[in-house]
């Protein structure tokens, strides 16, 4: 009688999957902003690259970075099966769509956003992660704080940074508060919380990454 | 024959059957009265159209008061027009005005075929009622009423997702064509009432499998379902599924 | 009077407690190896055939289910709002199965079979529990029980609803349980799919002709019997509160090959309608009974009194249904409640643009609610003003859909002025005639819902027709049905290239290529809605001989008309909406016929049929029990030409009386 099939090959399963992985990486996003406001102390950057070294080197956190990209990576790969998958089932489209007056736009465009921060996140890991890397494995110092004055000299990065993040708050305005429906979260009293909290989250998790570039930029940062 | 004063230039999909590739074609109609409902304006399109020699236009239709869900049109990028919680049978020409082009496509998806110009074959949404939307017990098993005793709020939430007519205006309006809210509509309805707890497990994982085999898309989330529902059925309804889906697909014992 | 030899109605012996009892303990069972082979057709899936098919079908026979729309869910049933009436007694008023049967037969102006109203107030009681146990989401009280209210024609609370939309939700438990039988492969389901025609072999229906609405295939399909659940036929006026689709061509094609036709004058015209707003108009909107409750009817005392209603002070006001029926008031029966809107309208008091029209006012309900609010709240001395908008949150809660429903097709607010009204087409009471059984008069072919006559005399109560359906398919059938197919375990499937069947194909293609052929210059639609002013003017609330004949001759005009004027584009080997109105006009230009003979042999004023000749000198209808307690069975003789046959109608359990609710 039961006609069960793979629960990860199910369409609840896929979108749960994202959620999950969805809601690893805002958690990413807390330490990773909370860590590099310190550059905001404005103490010449001690603080900061106390943490980046703590990161860079304690073992716990290099098993949870392995996590971190398996999740990021997971992310993707359901996310491009989605996509495909939801291209198929409307095979013809309409010649008229008035999204506007039923969704948000970027509601509608996690795919478009998404890969645009998958481009962001190439040349963010090659500017910070990659000489992390290289002067781990190589044994040699690594000053994170002056590896971001230097690339954040760069007018044109400054710019890039600023899109990327405009990037981030939309799929995160969407993302938070869908992670939690995907889970089956949704309550009367606590959804419109969760909403709010994520548009909150949202902001001002992306104030804080796109104070540092201009700051740094500006120079008022030393 | 009809005493109105907008004319209005329409553009509607036309195809001959469900293998054949369709077009727009356009058409002027006058006298539309803003009092008459879109299909009341497509009678005398049709009316028109009939005496000039010409096809008329196939569309779905039937009780023309909002409530058994055969009217199926995408009007100028909306299932069922422009204005919201109405069937396309219930929008009056009011919602328009003189000299409008209004687009009218059918629904769009790989689980509805069209059938013919604006109707399209829906039978998908049979097919996931029989693999689980119901509560099993047959004719003459059941006991005195009273003796289930439901509390009002719960009986109240079931009928709000039970008055889902099935019009398929979610598959449509969702970018991905996906049929959550029709389908979580019946699985929370069943699933809050003590009747239907019984078999939910099962309800869920059947019902989901055959939503997914029939070529439905994926649920991201953007509401647009909610926001075009004729009956206002709400997307509280996908998480309730969602967190079934997930809890029979973990903890069922079998 | 006598009972006419061809009819016999298979009443169970024994009082009438007893009957139903006895006969379903009696009555010959198949055992359940060959229920497997019998084959079982059921047209139509509204609460009659999806409730007959799915018991059918659990308990074991084979079973198909066909439907001219595009999903069994689509079943006109879905639109009935008020609710579903049953013997419960819960709301402990003093009912019992003896007072739903009495206001049954009292509601049918004493037209109706006795046994069979007997039997519906039984199972009544069960449709409930059977529905609730499949989850249908009932309106219930904050202890968890059901709540009931009140409707038309009875002075006891025995209605059980689900907000305005009980049609829809009992539709969909039976849909539910229909499709669970299609899942388990119990039952075949062929939606767009019209039944064309009826085969019978020997004098026994053996099977349907349909036609794939989709690819203009024709079809044969055997059965060892055949159940007509096909509705009514209300859509022969043209506008009726019927879906589109509505029609009588099953039923009517049934009819032709010997089935006869009950009672075919009994219409119901329902009181509260929304209004015809222009001659576009494609059907009419009912406004439930339901808010007859809390609804006070009235028309100006003024003659073409051009104020705004809530301009016209309260002495200047006709409350005319409280005024002549002072015990029932707003609550009368439907046919009272209809002519006596007819009759002011009529007499030059109609209120809107039309005049065709009396209001319904909530006004003084609001208020009366507001109070109760205001108490509930212990507000000291509220104003008018406070009060009204308690009374209006009140109002909404139990009738919000209602108001947005018109407030949505009229584009006026109902909470600030009252509606306007008028009565409409809705049921028909006639239908084909049955036996106990809910057989024809064609062995093996059965009629159950609206497609029958069987009981609700000249008039149905409000909430009635949700019990009727679901009785007859749940509760009726799946025991009577024994008592022929007990007989037909011999009876091997035949195949369908059997002349019978062959016939019957070629005649149907003969008519689709005919009406193909006409290439006329008028539309279906043309001569329906001509057909539907004769039927409206001169066989709706009121009808008198002269109008009846000229009726007639115009309905035989019209035919002649229409089989050589009218217009069918496309061809049959395609979805064409337009070959299939063809089909169903065809075929209720024939019924509107029979219906003006009908209503022209009855001389006598009962229920929905309203002759003017006979009425008392309050204007209240005037039966004639003499003469006319029978029903009219009337058998296709040829074209135009139909026999009377009389069942006579006794009545043992109920004394006979002239009906009054005042």
């Amino acid at each position: 009688m039961s006609k069960k099939s793979g629960f990860l090959s199910s369409s609840i399963g896929k979108k749960f999957i994202m959620g999950l992985t969805g809601l690893f990486l805002i958690s990413f996003l807390v330490v990773h902003v909370s860590l590099n406001s310190a550059i905001f102390l404005n103490d010449g950057g001690v603080t900061f690259n106390a943490g980046a070294d703590f990161m860079a080197h304690n073992p716990v956190i290099r098993i949870v970075e392995i996590g971190l990209f398996a999740g990021l990576i997971l992310h993707i790969v359901q996310a491009l099966v989605l996509t495909l998958e939801n291209k198929k089932a409307r095979p013809v489209a309409y010649q008229v769509v008035n999204g506007s007056a039923n969704s948000s736009w970027y509601s509608r465009s996690m795919g478009l956003l998404g890969s645009l921060l998958l481009l962001f996140l190439v040349v963010h890991l090659a500017n910070f992660w990659l000489p992390t890397k290289v002067a781990v494995f190589s044994h040699t110092e690594h000053n994170t704080f002056n590896n971001m004055k230097e690339v954040f000299a760069e007018w044109y990065i400054v710019v890039i940074y600023l899109v990327g993040v405009i990037g981030l708050l939309y799929h995160l305005l969407h993302g938070f508060q869908s992670a939690f429906q995907s889970l089956g979260i949704n309550h009367k009293k606590y959804t419109p919380i969760i909403k709010k909290a994520g548009i909150w989250f949202s902001i001002i998790v992306c104030a804080l990454f796109a104070a540092m570039p201009i700051t740094m930029h500006l120079g008022l940062i030393k | 024959m009809s005493h109105g004063n907008m004319n209005l230039t329409l553009k509607v999909w036309k195809q001959k059957n469900k293998d054949s590739k369709g077009t727009f074609e356009t058409y002027n109609v006058k006298g539309i009265s803003p009092d008459m409902s879109f299909l009341e304006m497509f009678d005398v399109l049709n009316e028109q159209l009939i005496t000039e020699g010409k096809e008329p236009i196939a569309f779905d239709h039937d009780c023309r008061e909002g409530i058994c869900g055969m009217c199926s049109m995408y009007i100028n990028g909306r299932p069922h027009g422009p204005k919201g919680g109405v069937t396309t049978c219930q929008l009056h020409m009011r919602s328009f005005n003189n000299g409008d082009t209004i687009v009218v496509e059918p629904w769009r998806g790989a689980a509805f075929p069209v059938i013919k110009d604006l109707a399209v074959d829906r039978s998908s949404f049979d097919r996931i009622m029989a693999a689980g939307g119901f509560v099993s017990v047959n004719t003459g098993n059941a006991k005195d009423a009273n003796n289930i005793l439901i509390p009002k709020d719960d009986a109240d939430t079931a009928f709000n997702a039970a008055a889902c007519i099935g019009c398929g205006a979610c598959v449509a309006a969702c970018k991905n064509s996906s049929a959550m809210l029709f389908v979580s509509a019946k699985v929370s309805q069943l699933s809050l009432l003590p009747q239907g707890k019984i078999e939910k497990q099962d309800r869920v994982l059947n019902m989901v499998k055959q939503m997914d085999e029939e070529g439905f898309g994926n649920c991201t989330n953007t509401g647009a379902c909610e926001a075009e529902c004729p009956k206002s059925i709400s997307l509280e309804n996908i998480a309730r599924m969602n967190r079934e889906y997930l809890g029979s697909s973990f903890f069922q014992n079998k | 009077m006598a009972t006419s030899s061809k009819l016999n109605a298979k009443i169970p012996e024994g009082t009438i407690e007893n009957k139903w009892t006895k006969y379903r303990s009696t009555v010959h069972l198949v055992n359940p190896s060959n229920k497997r082979s019998l084959e079982v057709i059921v047209v139509g899936s509204g609460l009659a055939g999806s409730s007959a098919a799915a018991s059918l079908a659990e308990m074991g026979y084979k079973v198909k289910v066909f439907c001219y729309q595009d999903s069994p869910r689509r079943a006109h049933s879905i639109a009935a709002q008020g609710g579903i009436n049953a013997a419960k007694n819960y709301q402990n008023d003093g009912d019992s199965v003896y007072r739903l049967f009495y206001d049954t037969i009292k509601g049918g102006d004493y037209r109706a079979r006795e046994a069979n109203v007997h039997r519906l107030a039984e199972v009544s009681s069960g449709i409930i529990d059977q529905c609730v146990a499949q989850g249908v989401p009932f309106a219930r009280e904050y202890g968890g029980t059901l709540s009931n209210r009140s409707f038309g024609g009875t002075q006891v609370q025995r209605t059980f609803y689900a907000a305005g939309q009980t049609g829809q939700q009992l539709l969909l438990g039976a849909y539910s349980a229909l499709q669970r039988q299609v899942g388990m492969g119990a039952v075949q389901l062929l939606a767009r799919h019209e039944m064309m025609d009826v085969v019978t072999i020997d004098g026994k229906a053996r099977g349907i002709i349909a036609r794939d609405l989709v690819t203009g295939k024709l079809e044969r399909h055997f059965g060892h019997a055949v159940l007509l659940c096909t509705g009514g036929y209300g859509n022969v006026f043209y506008l009726s509160t019927n879906a589109m689709g509505c029609n009588v061509t099953a039923a009517w094609k049934a009819h032709k090959k010997g089935a006869f036709f009950g009672n075919p004058c009994y219409t119901q015209i329902h009181p509260t309608c929304i209004p015809v707003s222009g001659d576009h108009q494609s059907k009419l909107t009912l406004m439930s009974e339901s808010l007859r409750n809390d609804g006070r009817i009235w028309v100006p005392k003024k003659k073409d009194d051009a104020r705004k209603a809530v301009d016209i002070p309260e002495e200047e006001r006709d409350y005319y249904l409280e005024r002549r029926y002072p015990a029932f008031g707003n609550l009368v029966p439907r046919d009272v409640a209809s002519r006596a809107a007819k009759e002011r309208c009529d007499a030059g008091y109609g209120v809107g643009a039309s005049k065709m029209a009396v209001y319904l006012d909530f006004a003084a309900n609001t208020e009366r609610y507001g109070k109760i609010e205001a108490t509930k709240l212990n507000l000291q001395n509220p104003s008018k003003a406070e009060i009204m908008r308690l009374g209006k949150e009140v109002v909404k809660e139990k009738y919000g859909n209602l108001f947005d429903m018109y407030k949505q097709i009229t584009d006026e607010n109902p909470y600030e002025m009252p509606m306007r009204i008028y009565p409409a087409v809705h049921y028909t009471m006639g239908g084909l005639w049955v036996d106990y059984n809910l057989m024809t008069t064609v062995e093996g072919l059965y009629a159950l819902g609206e497609a029958n006559f069987s009981d609700h005399g000249a008039n149905r109560l409000g909430a009635s027709a949700l019990m009727q359906g679901l009785a007859d398919g749940y509760f009726v059938i799946p025991y009577t049905i024994g008592d022929y197919l007990s007989e037909e375990i011999r009876t091997k499937a035949i195949p369908t290239d059997n002349e019978a069947f062959v016939k019957a194909e070629k005649e149907v293609q003969d008519r689709i290529d005919t009406l193909l052929n006409i290439k006329g210059t008028k539309t279906v639609d043309h001569f329906h809605k001509r057909l539907g002013k004769i039927m409206w003017e001169k066989c709706g609330m009121a009808r008198n001989k002269e109008g009846l004949q000229w009726a007639i001759s115009e309905i035989q005009k019209l035919k002649k008309e229409f089989w050589n004027e009218v217009r069918v584009p496309g061809t049959n080997n395609e979805f064409n909406t337009e070959l299939e109105k063809a089909h169903r006009v065809a075929d209720f230009i024939e019924l509107g016929e029979l219906m003006c003979i009908d209503a022209l042999n009855r001389n006598e004023s009962c229920g929905g049929h309203f002759r003017e000749e006979f009425q008392t000198e309050e204007g209240e209808a005037l039966r004639d029990d003499d003469n006319f307690a029978y029903v009219a069975a009337w058998e296709f003789k040829g074209e135009s030409n139909f026999e009377l046959h009389k069942e006579e109608l006794k009545y043992e359990n109920i004394k006979i009386a002239a009906r009054s609710y005042k």
